[in-house]
């Protein structure tokens, strides 16, 4: 499989899935646009909290394509943030006071970059310094095999995605050895610490339904997948985290593609949690592209809305103008927003 | 006029059944909320139960609605179709469990 922006796909081109969420359902009055829902209930415009996490794109290169990969991430995606950009966004940390650094991507390992950024942030001292891996990767050469001892001695704090503890789903909807891959390395990291009790070394997993629903109950999966994983495998991790589903790019892609769009909408607004709202994650958080543009959310940022402030760069980084700002909403917010909530940290309410 | 008798956006309207009788109402769904919380089983056996039940009623938004809470739950394929297998076979075995009384009746009104 390639990416949308590999194959020229109309959803490649964030426009196009904005002028989705602007019509059809959300045109004829079906259901309510996501401004409207949130004006109900007095809490639009949306506006930020204390920014506390700074997350990092470092690119959109991955060794996977999965089918729900809201960045539309792939082998053939070639954006990638330069060291130039990364000690921008090290300056700019420091200067905002944020308490978290939370790398991304794509697969970050496979940023030529990764380990001198890596390096470079842990002197800085922040208090969370979580790296998102896909588990796969680092599994997938010889050269990303220390990474876990990397890891360790920078006491970075990993969040791997694992879609279920069984193989069919998980390989399902990140490709064939992904389940069997994503076990071994997650026995790696257990091997050095990571998840382990009393060893301080965090090591959290991102649970993400495999089709068009929403995640069930965050704690009950989290019950299931601790004792299913340690019986069948011998693994420990810290927490899980339920996150739902966004509609941008490959899933979005998905939903079209399966007639599910509308109803899955529907589900979204059906869920939606005003409790939700005062957590979501864009409150307290900023995003920054691989090219050093800011953004509400990593969301966000995949369909190209730039801050609603005049700097929108981190060459242009105003802590108390982004502090003012409005948060940019649209249709895909619902996501965030249903049931329990979601966010990168899994639920909110 | 309508051409179904069922529509699957009433599902989404079956709270309103208490807008006619509200205190029955209210208590059908308190009790239908605590007969699904956890207990001795989980709340992944019962939704798997559910499952089965609802296709031996054969009522349509039961099954939608417990498909949709299975994948929520994470429950496979293979588990929720051996669910509907074992709610077919008593089905079907309690249909063919009357030929004992068939075949007595018979024998008995027979020279």
């Amino acid at each position: 499989m390639k990416s949308l922006a590999k194959r020229k796909d109309s959803l490649a081109d964030p426009k196009n899935q904005l002028a989705l969420f602007n019509s059809g359902i959300f045109a004829n009055g079906e259901l309510p646009t996501f401004k409207q829902k949130v004006s109900e209930t007095n809490q639009f415009p949306l506006k930020p909290t204390k920014l506390e996490i700074f997350q990092v794109n470092v690119g959109y290169m991955c060794n996977q394509v999965c089918s729900h990969c809201h960045v539309d991430a792939g082998p053939d995606r070639k954006e990638i943030m330069t060291t130039e950009t990364m000690q921008l966004c090290l300056n700019k940390l420091k200067e905002s006071g944020a308490t978290t650094l939370d790398l991304t991507g794509g697969a970050p390992e496979m940023n030529p970059n990764f380990r001198w950024f890596v390096e470079e942030a842990s002197k800085i001292g922040v208090q969370d310094f979580i790296v998102r891996s896909n588990l796969t990767i680092l599994r997938a050469n010889k050269k990303y095999y220390d990474l876990p001892e990397f890891f360790k001695k920078h006491n970075v704090h990993v969040v791997s995605s694992l879609p279920f503890y069984k193989r069919g789903k998980t390989d399902k909807q990140r490709g064939d050895g992904v389940f069997d891959a994503s076990i071994e390395a997650l026995k790696e990291l257990n091997k050095v610490g990571y998840g382990v009790e009393g060893s301080g070394l965090k090591l959290d997993l991102v649970f993400n339904p495999s089709g068009a629903f929403l995640p069930g109950n965050q704690s009950e999966l989290e019950k299931e997948f601790k004792t299913a994983l340690l019986e069948d495998f011998g693994i420990t991790f810290n927490n899980l985290f339920a996150i739902t589903n966004l509609p941008v790019s490959r899933f979005l892609e998905f939903l079209v593609a399966s007639e599910n769009y509308e109803d899955y909408m529907d589900e979204l607004v059906d869920a939606y949690n005003p409790s939700a709202v005062e957590n979501v994650m864009c409150k307290n958080t900023i995003s920054v592209d691989w090219n050093g543009y800011l953004y509400d959310c990593d969301f966000n940022q995949q369909l190209d809305l730039k801050v609603a402030t005049t700097g929108k760069h981190l060459s242009d980084f105003d802590a108390q103008a982004l502090q003012k700002r409005n948060i940019i909403v649209s249709q895909h917010c619902y996501g965030c927003t249903a049931g329990e909530g979601s966010s990168c940290q899994g639920v909110v309410a | 006029m309508q051409k179904t008798y069922y529509d699957p956006k009433d599902l989404k309207d079956f709270g309103k059944i208490s807008e006619w009788d509200q205190e029955l109402g209210d208590k059908f769904f308190e009790y239908y909320g605590k007969v699904f919380e956890e207990g001795a089983l989980t709340a992944r056996e019962k939704s798997l139960i559910a499952l089965a039940v609802s296709h031996t009623v054969q009522c349509a938004y039961c099954i939608d609605a417990y498909t949709s809470d299975g994948l929520k739950r994470g429950l496979e394929r293979e588990e929720m179709m051996e669910a509907v297998h074992v709610a077919a076979a008593i089905k079907s075995g309690a249909t063919l469990v009357h030929g004992v009384q068939m075949m007595k009746k018979y024998d008995k009104l027979s020279m």
